[in-house]
Order: C-alpha cells, then structure tokens, then sequence
C-alpha cells in the first residue's frame, strides 16, 4: 500500500501536485486514517489553553473577575477576542460551503455579518460600557423596574445562546468526525467538556485567552489558505474566477445539461442565486444579520471587559477590520474550494456530494493545499474556534442566570460575590450538558443556517430594548419587558413556522411561514410593541423611569460613575 | 467621590451647554453613519432581490461580477467609515469631554 501510494504520489507530482494528494486519499472514504498531525496540534492547543485557564483560574476569585476578568482589557485584545467570539466554525466552514456550492451566495452572508459592527460602534458601544458592568442586561434594565427588564434579558439569552450553540455543537461534532474518525456523539461531548473545563474555572480570563489565541490562528491559517489559493492562479482573482466558471459549467456537462444551460450553471456563481428567493427574505435575512449582532449577548458582554469607553470603541475597530479581513479571505477559500475541491474525486461522495458532510469544503481545500500537516492545522484552528466560541456563548448564558436572574431577581442584588459566583459555575456545568444534547439532537441541520435564526432572536428582543432604553425618554419597564418579550416571541413563532424549521427539519409539510427570515416583521413588532406599551403606560413606575432618563443619558454619554476596572 | 457629588455633577453637566451641543454633534455623526451603512445595505439587498442579473454583469468582457466589488466593497465601507469614528471620536470627543467634565467636577466639588 505504502509503495503503491509513493508511485501515485511520484507519478502525480511530476504532472501537477493535485492528483497526487486525491491519489493519495484514495480508498479511505470510509474511516479515516488518524491524523497524528492534527492530534498533536489539537493536543498543542488544548494544554496550552489549560495551562491559561489554570493560571485565570488562581485569580478569578470574584464576579467580576469571572464576568469581565476585572474590567482590564486593553481594546486591541479585546477586539481580537470579539473577533474570536464572532468568527464562528458556522462562518468559517458555513460560508466557505455555501461558496463552493453556490459561489456568490457566500457573500451575502459575509457582508450582513460584517454590516452589524459599525452600528454597533455607532450607536451603543460607548453607552454600554459607560452603564454596564456585567451583562447587557446592567445597560437594558439601568433606570427600569429590576425584575421584569432582568427576566426578559435573561429569557432572550439563554433564547439566542442555544440556537447559536446548536449550530457551534454541530459544527465540532462534524468536524472531528471527519479528522479523528471519533463518532459525533463521543465528538460533541470532547468540545462540551472542554468548554467547561475554560469557563467553570477561568471564568471570562480564560475565555478571553482562548479567543485571541484562536482568531490569530484562525486568520493566519486563512490567510495562508487565501495566498496559496490566489498564487495558483499568478494572484489574479479573474482567473481563479474564471476557471471556478469553468469547473461548474463542466460539472453541469457531465450531468447532462446542453451547452446553454451548462454555461448559464456555469455563470451562476457569479451572482446572487437562489439563496434568497424572495425580496422579502432578502431584506428579512439581512435585517436579521445586521441588527442582530447588535443584540448578541457574548458580543455585548465583552464590551465591560475594557477599562472605559475609549477602549470600547477602539475594540470595535479592531474586530471589525479583522472580521472583514476574514470574511475577504473566505470568499477566496469558497472559490478555492470549486477549483480545488470540486474537481477532486477524492473529496467527494458517490453522489457528487463533498465526504464528511455539506460544511467541509474549507477543510478539503486545506488538504489540498498543504497535505496532511496542513489539514491538521487547518483541522485543529476549526476546532480550536468552536471551544473558543462556544465557551463564549456559555460563560455570556452562565452570567445571564447568575447575575441577571440569580443575584437581582431573586436576591434583589444582595447577593454575596461568592455565592454568585458558585451559582455561574452550577449554570456552566448545566449549559454544558445543554450544549452536548442540542449538538445530538440537530445534527443533520446546515450550520450557517442555524446561526441566522440566533440573529433573528436578538435582532428583535435584545436590539429594539437596548435602543430604545438608551434613546428614548418615553420608554418603561412595562414597555421594555413586555415588549421585548413580544419581538423576542414573534422572531421565534414565525422561525418555528418558517421552512427550515417546520418543513426541513420537524418534516410538517410546506412551512405557514414562507421566507427565510422572520426579522422583517419581527423587529418592527419589538419596536412598535415597546413603544405602545411604554406609551399607554400609566403606572406609578412608568413615571419613575422616564423621570429617570435624564441621568442616564448623562452617564451613558459621559461615564460618570462607570465602573471602573478592579484590583484586588 | 461619593454617589451624592456624582449625582450633583450629573446635574451640572446636564446643564452645560458646551455637553449639549458636543452630545447632539456626537449622536449627529452616529446616527448619520449608521444610516449611510444600513441604507447602502438595504440597498445592496434590494439590488440582490429585484435585479440579480445587474450584480451578476461582466465587468470589462471578463469573469468577474459587478457584485464581487460591491460586496466586497460594502465590507470595506463598514471598516472605513468605523475607523472614521473612531478617529474622530479620539481627535474632538475625549478632549471636549474630558474638559466639559473637569469644569464642572470644579464647580461641584469646589476648587
């Protein structure tokens, strides 16, 4: 086997370097050989990240060391860190598959994705930091009745977290799958357990660790992908177009399609398609993308991490170069894929369809690329990317029980530092199990998808409260959680009748719901709801909090009283 | 300083002019540039739903799309116009602040 390998390999290479590697891989669809490269970098990365999280862990003592490991944040590594939080396994190997199926598609998703920042910086950045200390849920209740404001704040977390998480748990599960030959399930419980093992004892320190040390991984391995990409092609992005072109429209011609039909298949890639069928869906899906992000709890939460509201700011603009930055280079992997991937038996089913799954394109190409090691690497940084994530989705759900529900709701924020503590460590723990049984439960669904109906969610409760609560003197606690609540409810009815859910995966029949998104509607209904409830609000509390909103704005705008980062 | 002089110092900045012209200049500037991002995105998305043969046009006789640079374009335009805030965030905002504070910190506080 060995001899016959090295001839393919010697034979292949002398033509062009290719068709060595798929030679290479032949005959292995079935279990994969273990990969010692990937193992020894995963296990690189896994003991590195532990030694961090044993060192975070002798100086997370309280809260707010594990909510916001004190506040001292500089915001060039938090924006690192966001970007480590926001470049998700969903987008790098999501994106990348819808490139190497649908080409321009990819694009769409990428620019929603990005477009969220920069209102982000625009509106609330500074403002959160300047009010907040733990949670958004600090900036969202800030002059309105406690228990109510908390209570939706924590709904609508743990609401988004598990639709993200499903997306992130599937996405690992997938992954090692393909790379270590592990079942899913033995797959998904590795990425559980570790997640726990960062946040339960490293709290936001390790977190943080974990996810700058992950986004440079992550950009320099696709960025070596993107390079080795473009120079096959003299760094001519019209040529590496132009034969992915070329790869679909033979794709076509071997299907049976005529010459016309296969040249406009062929064409396709270069414009939108059928991704989004519909005006509505496509206004509905990127209002879901774009304001989503900001409402996105883990997001949000990295924002009390900085110092003050200049490195807030500054933390923004860094994430949002480097998320962009990202997003160019898995355009470019997405086409690498069609040409490199594509045209591969090896890389494929008996049906044409990419081995290991529909998200795995980004994968193959790195085989492609750079051979075993590179794969390993590339294997390895996906891997890497779901714990970072993931751990802070779980540490942003653990904050939203302990802070938000535990120590104001039901100790009226007399809650001793220690006990609260003890309280997002029980949660961590429980949200990890969660985690591990949302990942066995969906994993058949299309990743990036799932992660849409997570900005949908925030989208329309988290963005049309902390907008309105920040802008707007009129609103109260009546309007915020109540209303809130009714966008919050409207985003999730209309998804679980939407056809991903109620066709694709529960398998009920042609969906109530037609589009793809249901922002388009749901957020006007979280804006419109807080507004009429604020509005024919005439409780005695109602007044308290408008009469409130004069100091607010000044310390949102000012930082007055803000809390400061913490020594011990 | 306590929460009593925090909240003195709340009013008196509240009351300042120089706060409340460098407030609205500042809710100005954000809501302008977020308009100019939402909007050239929604129009982006309309262009998508309604004309997908006009982003899916050669440019120059070539391959390449006129959607690849406007999409592409849009991200640039996110980053572009968040480095402008910041930098003008950090050139005019702090400054005018931080001695809009200051004054007033001496008015409640005493000298």
């Amino acid at each position: 086997m060995k001899g016959r390998l090295a001839i393919f390999i010697a034979t292949g290479a002398s033509l062009c370097p290719l068709p060595a590697l798929a030679a290479a891989l032949e005959g292995q669809a079935q279990q994969q050989p273990i990969n010692w490269v990937a193992i020894g970098m995963f296990v690189a990365f896994v003991g590195l990240t532990l030694w961090i999280t044993k060192v975070a862990a002798s100086q997370t003592r309280t809260a707010s060391d594990f909510y916001t490991a004190g506040g001292g944040i500089s915001g060039f590594k938090n924006g690192l860190a966001m970007a480590g939080d926001y470049m998700s396994a969903a987008s790098f190997l999501g994106i990348s598959a819808q490139i190497f199926n649908d080409g321009y598609d990819g694009l769409i998703y990428s620019t929603g994705f990005l477009v969220g920042w920069p209102i982000l910086l625009f509106l609330m950045a500074e403002r959160l930091r300047n009010l907040g200390r733990f949670t958004f849920a600090d900036v969202a209740s800030y002059r309105f009745a406690q228990v109510p404001v908390r209570s939706f704040a924590a709904i609508s977390t743990l609401l988004v977290v598990s639709f993200y998480l499903i997306a992130q748990m599937v996405g690992a599960g997938q992954l090692i799958k393909l790379l270590f030959g592990l079942p899913y399930a033995a797959a998904v419980c590795i990425v559980g357990a570790l997640m726990m093992l960062y946040v339960l004892f490293g709290g936001m320190r390790a977190t943080t660790w974990v996810q700058i040390i992950k986004a440079v991984l992550l950009l320099g391995g696709a960025t070596f992908m993107a390079l080795m990409v473009l120079a096959q092609f003299g760094f001519s992005p019209e040529a590496l177009f132009a034969r992915a072109v070329q790869v679909k429209t033979e794709a076509a011609l071997g299907q049976g399609a005529n010459a016309a039909d296969a040249a406009a298949a062929g064409r396709s890639i270069m414009a939108p398609g059928n991704f989004i069928k519909d005006p509505v869906s496509a206004i509905s899906f990127g209002l879901a993308l774009m304001l989503g992000t900001a409402g996105l709890p883990h997001i949000l939460m990295r924002f009390f991490t900085v110092p003050d509201a200049k490195e807030a700011r500054k933390s923004v603009l860094w994430a949002t170069g480097w998320i962009g930055y990202f997003y160019i280079l898995t355009f470019i992997i997405g086409f690498g894929a069609i040409v490199m991937v594509g045209t591969q038996p090896a890389y494929l089913d008996e049906g044409e369809l990419l081995r290991g799954g529909g998200n795995m394109a980004a994968i193959h190409l790195a085989h492609a690329i750079g051979g075993n090691a590179f794969l390993g690497f590339i294997s390895a940084v996906a891997f890497a990317t779901i714990l970072a994530v993931v751990a802070g989705l779980t540490l942003s759900a653990a904050s939203a029980v302990s802070h938000d529900v535990y120590a104001t709701v039901i100790k009226k924020g007399a809650a001793d530092s220690r006990d609260e503590l003890r309280v997002s460590r029980l949660t961590t723990l429980a949200l990890g199990a969660l985690a591990v049984l949302l990942g066995l439960v969906f994993e058949k669904q299309n990743v990036a998808f799932m992660v849409s109906l997570a900005f949908a969610l925030a989208a329309s409760g988290n963005f049309p409260v902390l907008i309105l609560s920040l802008f707007w003197s009129g609103c109260t606690s009546r309007g915020a959680a109540l209303g809130g609540m009714i966008g919050l409810l409207t985003a999730f009815v209309l998804t679980l009748l939407s056809p991903a859910v109620w066709t694709a995966a529960l398998g009920l029949g042609p969906a109530p719901f037609p589009y793809s998104s249901a922002a388009i509607f749901s957020v006007p209904a979280g804006f419109l709801a807080i507004w009429l409830i604020s509005l024919f609000d005439r409780s005695p509390r109602a007044a308290v909090d408008k009469a409130g909103y004069g100091a607010q704005r000044v310390r949102a705008e000012t930082g007055i009283g803000a809390f400061a980062a913490s020594d011990h | 300083m306590t929460d009593l002089d925090d909240a003195a110092l709340v009013a008196a900045v509240a009351d300042d002019p120089r706060y409340q012209g460098l407030v609205a200049r500042r809710a100005r500037l954000g809501w302008l540039l977020s308009a100019i991002i939402f909007f050239a995105f929604v129009a982006y998305l309309l262009l998508i739903a309604f004309d997908k043969a006009a982003l899916g046009a050669p440019i120059a006789g070539g391959v390449t799309s006129i959607g690849i640079p406007v999409g592409l374009g849009l991200i640039l335009l996110g980053i572009g116009l968040t480095g402008l805030y910041v930098a003008h965030a950090n050139r005019h905002h702090d400054a005018q602040m931080a001695a809009i504070l200051e004054d007033n910190r001496r008015k409640v506080t005493g000298p």
